[in-house]
């Protein structure tokens, strides 16, 4: 043998700061959807269990006084870390988000550095949403009373399947700026990217269980997000089926659920950087105090 | 110190106005009150001596279709109206309302009980100025939360709204105005106890001219609520009320585009500390969970006392509920009316049952006498109550507290955290930064700091985790009626 062959990869699940395989012991491979002989893994990724899911719920939840709780400079500087550490992985982002054969490497580039900006944008909304959302309420009476804006808690996330990326991205980021801690599922065709950005996690200095990684089935993992009830808040881009199952799943517990269209333009700023993007991961609390007495 | 309750008698101090109440009501559909295609009729009570008020129509699918069509067709013109002239209509309402202010109190009093000092100084005022402050608002929807994308931001098209009989005209005012404030149609569903004020307002809505369809109103009961929830041309559904329907209407609208925000119940914590000014407190507890019988979404039904006051607060809470006056709503010196219906007061009872079956003490001035026809329970508190027990941690939706005791201030936000409900809170406390921090770590949408049960239209209302989502009021309560 006289070339090296590589390391086939096998990509585990991003859980409370580490990296376990599923409980299940199950693993799925990533394949190349242009290659019509489709037989070669080029990677291998761990497939969650509903006990994964919970189990990140469980992190999540642990994680989530303290970082929202934790001011928005904190926040602000640990995103905009995370942006410099995937901006130095940015040629192995582009090769993951190829790696499918969905786009090719044009596209590839531009959603990955779009993707990094985007990250860089978020760093600077943490210590301004309350200036734009929120504020003084002029009321009628001998009160000062202003609104805040906090995090809705645990968010559950489902990316979409393309936009493999700057989707996952787009819908976490909110959450992560808010302050609220998240179980993210990604592409389940193109997963790797978002498991690059959980490799990032640790050294961003983003918080043990503040981001969890579960790559898996989203027909397997959305009727168990859907059902549980210490799940706050759902971001999620998928189709109109498991759509309705995360609608059905507000009855639960009045959880929030934002969907996003699967196809929609991800790549576009002011669809996805504005303050419209905090929807159902924020919660505005008013606070009156008396003047005068 | 004793207070002697028979040397002062108050004079019966009624409130003259009269008010026209026709036979019955029909619907207001598409501009004029139609008769319901159901021929169906209800008759709407008034609580306080179960006289028979009026017969109401109650509106089935067929109606609730034409309501829902009649609001299409004027969606057309009334999203592309110049946003000044919505203005103009909004603000006219708001001055009818001021003008025939009196006229709607003495009404809703009638219709629900409540006394006249609160719909007088409280629900009608509050109803004007929200339909005042959305008017400023129409021209100003680009600076309006969650649409400053720069995108120019647009109605979501016909709203369908239901809503409660605790505060029926304000609850009809905080759906509609900031609805048309932002372009969309209504078509609206009072609750089918009190129907009486939103059919006044239909007849202000006459006399301003508003365009017709804009505003629909139709009355029934659950049956016509679901009707207009399962309509498959209504665009958003916002809804006031419990929890329990609130999740039915959750099922109801999953996997339709309808877009969605609930107001739900609550069990709000209220909490003294000992720093803080206890005659002010106790007042603020009489405000918090005796005001409107206690059938409040955001009453303060569960009050939290620092261990070292609770002796102190019980016994000056135990002489305040002997000055409060249950009895006739119309009397301007009634501090506590009628319970709304008789379903409502079987339930409070039943938790009052409850309450004492599992160990706590009632405590209630027993030597209160209530009229004898109508609905009527007299204010109480309950001392000995366990975070377990059933009333503290069950809305019961009346006048009845659970008091309860605590150390410290983590204790205290524990235990005010100890639900699934996350509407509001109350904080006693002479000290701000106590009362800031307090106000940061409880999981609610509103909370009073030295004050209880404080409404304004610029300041948004609403609840975190089974008191429902989305905001009313203010600038976050636009983006719930913008796409």
């Amino acid at each position: 043998m006289s070339e090296r062959s590589e390391i086939t990869k096998t990509w585990k699940l991003f859980i409370g700061g580490g990296y376990p395989r599923s409980e299940s012991g199950r693993v799925a491979p990533v394949k190349d959807i242009s290659d019509r002989a489709g037989a070669k893994a080029l990677a291998y990724t761990a497939q969650a269990s509903r006990k994964d899911l919970r189990d990140a719920v469980e992190s999540a939840r642990a994680a989530q006084e303290k970082w929202a709780a934790s001011s928005g400079y904190l926040r602000g500087q640990i995103i905009y870390r995370l942006a410099e550490l995937l901006d130095g992985r940015r040629e192995e982002l582009v090769a993951a988000v190829r790696m499918s054969g969905r786009v090719g490497r044009t596209k590839a580039r531009t959603e990955v550095e779009m993707g990094i900006d985007r990250t860089l944008s978020f760093a600077g909304w943490c210590d301004k949403l309350d200036s734009v959302v929120g504020g003084r309420n002029n009321v009628a009476g001998p009160f000062h009373c202003f609104s805040q804006i906090e995090a809705t808690g645990v968010v559950a996330i489902f990316a979409p399947e393309e936009y493999s990326l700057i989707g996952f991205l787009s819908l976490a980021l909110p959450a992560l700026a808010a302050g609220c801690t998240i179980v993210a599922m990604p592409s389940s065709a193109e997963p790797i990217p978002a498991l690059i950005v959980a490799e990032c996690a640790p050294s961003a200095d983003i918080p043990a269980g503040v981001l969890n990684v579960l790559t898996g089935l989203p027909s397997e993992l959305v009727p168990v997000a859907a059902a549980h009830r210490d799940i706050d808040a759902i971001v999620a881009a998928v189709e109109p089926g498991l759509a309705k199952i995360l609608q059905l799943g507000i009855a639960e517990n009045l959880k929030r659920v934002r969907l996003v269209d699967p196809k929609a333009a991800f790549l576009d700023e002011f669809a996805w950087t504005g303050p419209s993007s905090f929807a159902s991961v924020t919660e505005v609390k008013t606070i009156w105090h008396t003047i005068g007495v | 110190m004793t207070v002697s309750k028979t040397t002062w008698q108050y004079a019966p101090a009624l409130e003259s106005t009269k008010v026209e109440i026709k036979p019955s009501y029909s619907l207001f559909i598409d501009g004029a009150f139609r008769e319901a295609k159901s021929s169906r009729t209800f008759s709407t009570i008034n609580p306080a001596n179960e006289a028979h008020l009026a017969q109401i129509a109650e509106a089935d699918a067929a109606d609730v279709n034409s309501a829902v069509v009649a609001a299409r067709k004027a969606l057309k013109t009334w999203r592309r109206a110049p946003a000044l002239e919505r203005a103009k209509y909004l603000y006219r309402i708001a001055r009818r309302i001021q003008e025939r202010a009196r006229e709607l109190a003495v009404l809703e009093t009638m219709d629900n009980g409540k006394p006249i000092r609160e719909t007088r100084d409280e629900d009608i005022p509050l109803a004007a100025a929200h339909f005042f402050h959305h008017a400023g608002w129409c021209d100003k929807l680009r600076w309006a939360h969650g649409t400053a994308d720069g995108r120019t931001p647009e109605p979501i098209g016909v709203c369908g709204q239901i809503i409660p009989w605790n505060y029926p005209l304000l609850m009809a005012a905080w759906k509609i105005a900031p609805a048309l404030a932002c372009g969309n149609t209504v078509v609206l569903k009072p609750a089918e106890t009190t129907s009486l004020t939103a059919l006044r307002l239909a007849e202000i809505l006459q006399e301003v001219d508003l365009p017709r369809g804009v505003v629909n109103i139709i009355t029934g009961a659950g049956e016509t609520g679901r009707e207009l929830v399962a309509h498959p041309d209504v665009d958003k559904i916002a809804f006031t009320g419990s929890t329990e329907v609130g999740r039915a209407i959750a099922s109801s609208t999953a996997g339709t585009r309808k877009r969605l925000t609930l107001e739900l119940g609550g069990k709000s914590p209220n909490i003294i500390f000992a720093d803080a000014a206890i005659d002010q407190a106790i007042e603020g507890i009489v405000s918090a969970i005796w005001v409107n019988q206690g059938q409040v979404c955001c009453a303060g039904s569960r009050l939290l006392v620092e261990e070292s006051v609770a002796d102190e607060v019980i016994e000056k809470l135990t002489m305040r509920m002997r000055t409060i006056r249950v009895g006739d709503p119309l009397d301007k010196n009634t501090d506590v009316g009628a319970i709304n219906s008789r379903a409502q007061l079987d339930r409070i009872e039943r938790f009052i049952k409850t309450g004492i079956a599992e160990g706590a003490q009632r405590n209630e001035d027993a030597t209160a006498s209530l009229p004898a026809k109508g609905f009527w329970c007299r204010p109480c508190f309950f001392t000995g109550v366990q975070p377990a027990h059933t009333i503290a941690r069950e809305e019961i939706f009346g006048p009845v507290l659970a008091v309860m005791t605590f150390r410290t201030p983590d204790e205290a936000i524990a235990r005010a955290n100890n639900t699934m409900y996350g509407l509001s809170a109350g904080v006693w406390t002479s000290r701000g930064s106590k009362a800031y921090e307090m106000a940061r770590q409880i999981k609610a949408g509103v909370i009073w700091c030295n004050t209880f049960n404080q409404f304004d239209p610029a300041a948004p209302f609403g609840g975190y985790r089974e008191s429902g989502f989305g905001r009313e009021g203010g600038r976050s309560g636009l983006s719930a009626y913008l796409a």
